[in-house]
């Protein structure tokens, strides 16, 4: 069967990898190659970059880390951040990507997830969605977490989805960075309407965290960014260690 | 030197970088030359069988990769592997390479269990049902990277090593004389994935 997947995350800004808690508060940590290679090494199952960066001349140091880690590193990478069109989407494959990750993009203009679907496969355009309750309803918000669109989130990944999305990132604002765990009942939700692989991010603070969310039968992958970066939580030691709770991972 | 075939289907990076890691020399061409001039050839492929079957018909390639098949290592990957076969149901029927005996056909209608997801995405053990020099590096049971909805069947005299998924066994790695094939990526199934097309480029 399937292993579960786990996946480090790279938000990168001019070259760097950074990261904030609940979406602000940026620090710099590391070189992006190095860090790849050595999440390469310790067994992650596909690496995700997001780019983070405003100006074009970042763009640029972006396009060239991906190149350079494409080239030596041989698992599924996907990357995020700033997709607006297709003359992205073919960007960053030409750079070595796998698969491309949307989100205010699609917000933006949501014929970019059936055009690049149409013209790339399902199974390259990964939904990546920010969402946080609001009014007891999971809502759906743009720009890195900043501004909420009124969207029913439910609704939004059912939609994209439908129109090609391959797999969804379902990332919790009201989780993210606080590392208390996933956020299973919106997982839950999400689950139960959509049958493209999902994969939880935000909230992940310890390894039984990880154990948690994989009792969750819709779950295929956890997403998490710094606990990987501390090493707080080492991947093969993790992996180990769901193994053992009998989940099953690539060792 | 290894010649990537490029009939204008996915992408070829990864691939190639991944055998230029290995220190294979290795080439991305659509010329018949290079081809007849390889020591071996790699088929690639992403999309939908009909498609890359008509876009493959258009380099004019076919019959130079049927009679370089003769003689030389010839491994098909993903899509490249399914193009081997007599034929695909993939949005109705299209002929195949015939090179391995057996069709294409859809994993999500074999499946008993309907909430499995498809496609079928992610890493799988491979089980090796039969040794094979392709498997001179790798381990029974080492996980593989797969990205598909479709799969080869009625195959098994030919299948090397197989993935289970629900209750169907995924036909993962096939070999009929000099022609070899996967349905999972080795150029992204890290370190075994690596060992694989090593022993690919050692044939």
């Amino acid at each position: 069967m399937l292993a579960k997947r786990i996946i480090p995350c790279l938000d990168v800004r001019d070259g760097r990898v950074v990261k904030g808690t609940n979406f602000q508060g940026l620090r710099d940590m590391a070189d992006p190659v190095e860090l790849a290679r050595f999440y390469n090494d310790s067994g992650a199952d596909e690496l995700v970059f997001y780019d983070i960066t405003a100006s074009a001349e970042g763009r640029g140091l972006f396009t060239d880390i991906l190149r350079r880690v494409a080239s030596e590193i041989f698992i599924p990478l996907t990357v995020g951040g700033g997709i607006r069109g297709l003359e992205d989407f073919d960007r960053v494959l030409k750079c070595g990507a796998d698969k491309v990750s949307v989100n205010s993009g699609a917000i933006a203009d949501p014929s970019i997830i059936a055009a690049a679907a149409k013209r790339y496969g399902d199974q390259c355009v990964v939904l990546s969605m920010d969402v946080k309750r609001v009014d007891g309803q999971f809502r759906l918000f743009a720009k890195g977490g900043r501004e909420d669109t009124g969207i029913d989130a439910m609704e939004w990944a059912v939609r994209g989805a439908g129109d090609g999305a391959g797999e969804i990132v379902l990332n919790s604002i009201d989780t993210d960075g606080v590392k208390t765990g996933f956020d299973l009942e919106m997982l839950d939700q999400l689950a139960a309407r959509v049958k493209v692989p999902i994969i939880a991010s935000g909230g992940a603070g310890n390894k039984e965290h990880f154990a948690e969310l994989f009792t969750h039968r819709g779950v295929d992958a956890g997403l998490a960014a710094s606990i990987f970066h501390t090493k707080q939580v080492d991947i093969k030691e993790l992996k180990q260690y769901l193994r053992g709770k009998g989940v099953e991972m690539r060792l | 030197m290894t010649a990537i075939v490029d009939y204008g289907v996915g992408n070829l990076f990864s691939l190639s970088s991944s055998l230029r890691s290995l220190g294979v020399e290795t080439v991305v061409t659509c010329q018949e030359e290079t081809l007849r001039a390889a020591e071996r050839i790699i088929l690639p492929g992403v999309g939908a069988f009909g498609d890359a079957r008509a876009k493959l018909d258009e380099t004019g390639l076919v019959p130079v990769l049927l009679e370089e098949a003769e003689r030389k290592p010839l491994l098909g990957i993903c899509l490249g592997m399914q193009l081997l076969f007599d034929r695909g149901f993939e949005y109705g029927e299209h002929p195949g390479l015939g090179l391995i005996p057996g069709e294409v056909a859809s994993l999500g209608e074999d499946l008993e269990d309907k909430t499995l997801k498809i496609p079928h995405m992610g890493w799988n053990s491979l089980e090796i049902v039969k040794d094979d020099p392709l498997f001179r590096y790798f381990k029974d049971g080492e996980y593989v990277y797969y990205v598909h909805s479709f799969y080869a069947r009625n195959c098994w005299d030919n299948t090397l090593g197989v993935s289970q998924y629900g209750n169907v066994a995924v036909t993962g790695a096939v070999r009929r004389g000099n022609v070899w094939g996967t349905q999972f990526h080795p150029e992204k199934s890290g370190d075994a994935g690596l060992r694989l097309l090593r022993a690919f480029a050692e044939l």
